[in-house]
């Protein structure tokens, strides 16, 4: 199986994870929603050397994986795949920025290498907290929330066609790269007039697959406006979750409890 | 009940690159019929069909679907009457959930709630697919999702039943259990088809069509036993018929 394969099919089962029941699953989705922006907005805010005040945040993560029940070797294992991207970005960092922040014995600590585990730090925390919000809610259910919090309906809709035509594109990709190898056993990879032709062909029947979908919803009355039917169901314990994770956040945020712990701790010690 | 015929005259239709699609075809279709469209690949079967509901429309000639000619403004009303179910299901599931995806149609037609629900699970339950309207449709097998297409379309309550190659990819228990399932409906129902012995048990009639014309129009078994027009049209004998 192509690694796009597995990719894809891993997507199908986080939102499989999504079907399960506990207090995480059950709770609003447009709370788990918010939370997990404002998450994302207070850890890709930091300062550029920041790591220790990064640390707290963690706590979110573990606490919506023991509450929601999901396995976390698998999350981590998903974590790596994507970590290529975030490498990628960081890579350079030491490269450019020799600045010594400080030193640990003969060590020299570069302000190059602290940003770039400061940019991984990100990465996980952000990651991990979509992931946790797809396996906790569902792609669907998301989109829903999406339309409700006011994200345009066009936007709603893409979204919920990409998810929905990913698989049958993967799929539709998967079977050319397999006669493609069936026919050039030796070969490890494809030329590049083979690819684009490809490439072009996978166009051409998705565009044809598009006309045809087109089709099928004009047949069944579309008139240019989806409608979801999926009522949600906001109650003060969503509320609850909401205003606490935010007020923690941004108190995080704020004071850096790492280092509070740590000086209190030194201090105890002195 | 006038509005359950389909009258189709002297239909023409041309694809923009030239390519001809039918070259003047003719018939009359009525109500409570069951109809096999059956001809070679490329003779015009699935063309025909796009235009029973005015997903293409004929370049010369017309066709009416009751008292209605099928035009662009026509069009949304005769999609009420007129159920299509695709030839490949991933066409027409598009929608995150198999109660989503039933729902798309009536909810088009103003409906929500209890009514949107009860009417949702009649279809469902009518194709024996209500333990499916959770799942997504890409984790389906191909029989099932036949099944929850077909339940999409009959949430419409339509009047007419077009359904292009219903039995295509299907193993042989759900190509049977299909055939079963059709027998029970009471639409009109005009079914485009390669699977002659399907054609042979569900439709009385067949129409017969090769390069975009009506070869032949008649009892279906009259059809299939005429050597001639089989060859010609690039048929074969029915295997039921062929054993006996």
């Amino acid at each position: 199986m192509s690694k796009a394969d597995t990719i894809i099919l891993n997507l199908g089962y986080l939102d499989t994870l999504a079907r399960a029941d506990s207090p995480v699953h059950r709770l609003d989705p447009r709370a788990k929603l918010l939370t997990t922006l404002v998450f994302i907005v207070t850890v890709v805010s930091f300062d550029k050397y920041q790591i220790s005040a990064m640390l707290p945040f963690f706590l979110f993560p573990v606490v919506m994986i023991v509450l929601g029940g999901l396995p976390v070797g698998y999350l981590l294992k998903r974590l790596l795949w994507v970590a290529p991207f975030a490498v990628m970005v960081g890579i350079f960092n030491p490269l450019l920025d020799h600045r010594v922040l400080f030193e640990i014995g003969t060590f020299h600590i570069t302000g190059g290498w602290i940003s770039f585990a400061s940019i991984l730090l990100r990465f996980v925390l952000t990651v991990l907290a979509a992931f946790i919000l797809i396996a906790t809610t569902g792609f669907y259910t998301i989109c829903l929330a999406l339309e409700k919090v006011g994200v345009p309906n066009v936007f709603v809709m893409q979204l919920l066609f990409l998810y929905r035509y990913a698989f049958v594109l993967v799929e539709e990709a998967a079977r050319m790269g397999r006669a493609w190898q069936l026919r050039a056993p030796l070969r490890k990879a494809m030329s590049i007039s083979t690819f684009t032709s490809l490439i072009g062909g996978l166009f051409l029947r998705t565009t044809d697959r598009a006309q045809r979908i087109y089709r099928a919803m004009c047949c069944r009355g579309f008139e240019g406006q989806i409608h979801l039917s999926c009522q949600l169901n906001w109650t003060w314990k969503d509320t609850l979750f909401l205003l606490s994770c935010c007020i923690v956040f941004i108190l995080f945020r704020l004071t850096n409890p790492a280092l509070g712990l740590g000086r209190l701790i030194t201090g105890i010690f002195q | 009940m006038s509005h359950h015929i389909v009258q189709a005259e002297n239909v023409y239709f041309a694809y923009p690159d030239g390519t001809d699609g039918l070259a003047g075809v003719s018939f009359r279709i009525t109500h409570g019929e069951s109809v096999a469209l059956v001809g070679a690949n490329g003779a015009g079967k699935s063309t025909l069909l796009m235009h029973l509901n005015g997903c293409l429309l004929p370049t010369q000639g017309t066709i009416h679907i009751g008292d209605l000619p099928v035009t662009k403004k026509t069009a949304a009303a005769i999609r009420r009457t007129v159920g299509m179910v695709f030839q490949d299901s991933d066409d027409q599931l598009f929608m995150p959930t198999v109660f989503e995806d039933v729902a798309f149609g009536p909810m088009n037609m103003g409906l929500a709630d209890a009514e949107l629900h009860t009417i949702v699970m009649q279809a469902l339950r009518r194709v024996g697919a209500d333990y499916l309207q959770d799942r997504p449709p890409f984790k389906l097998s191909v029989g099932e999702k036949r099944r929850v297409a077909i339940a999409t379309v009959l949430a419409m309550s339509p009047d007419i039943l077009v359904m292009d190659e219903p039995s295509s990819s299907l193993d042989p228990r759900a190509r049977r259990e299909l055939i079963e399932l059709l027998r029970t409906f009471k639409h009109t129902k005009i079914i485009a088809t390669h699977d002659l012995d399907l054609a042979l048990q569900l439709c009385p009639r067949t129409i017969v069509l090769g390069g975009g014309k009506v070869m032949a129009d008649g009892p279906t078994k009259d059809i299939f036993s005429n050597a001639d027009l089989l060859a010609q049209s690039r048929l074969e004998k029915p295997l039921s018929m062929q054993l006996g």
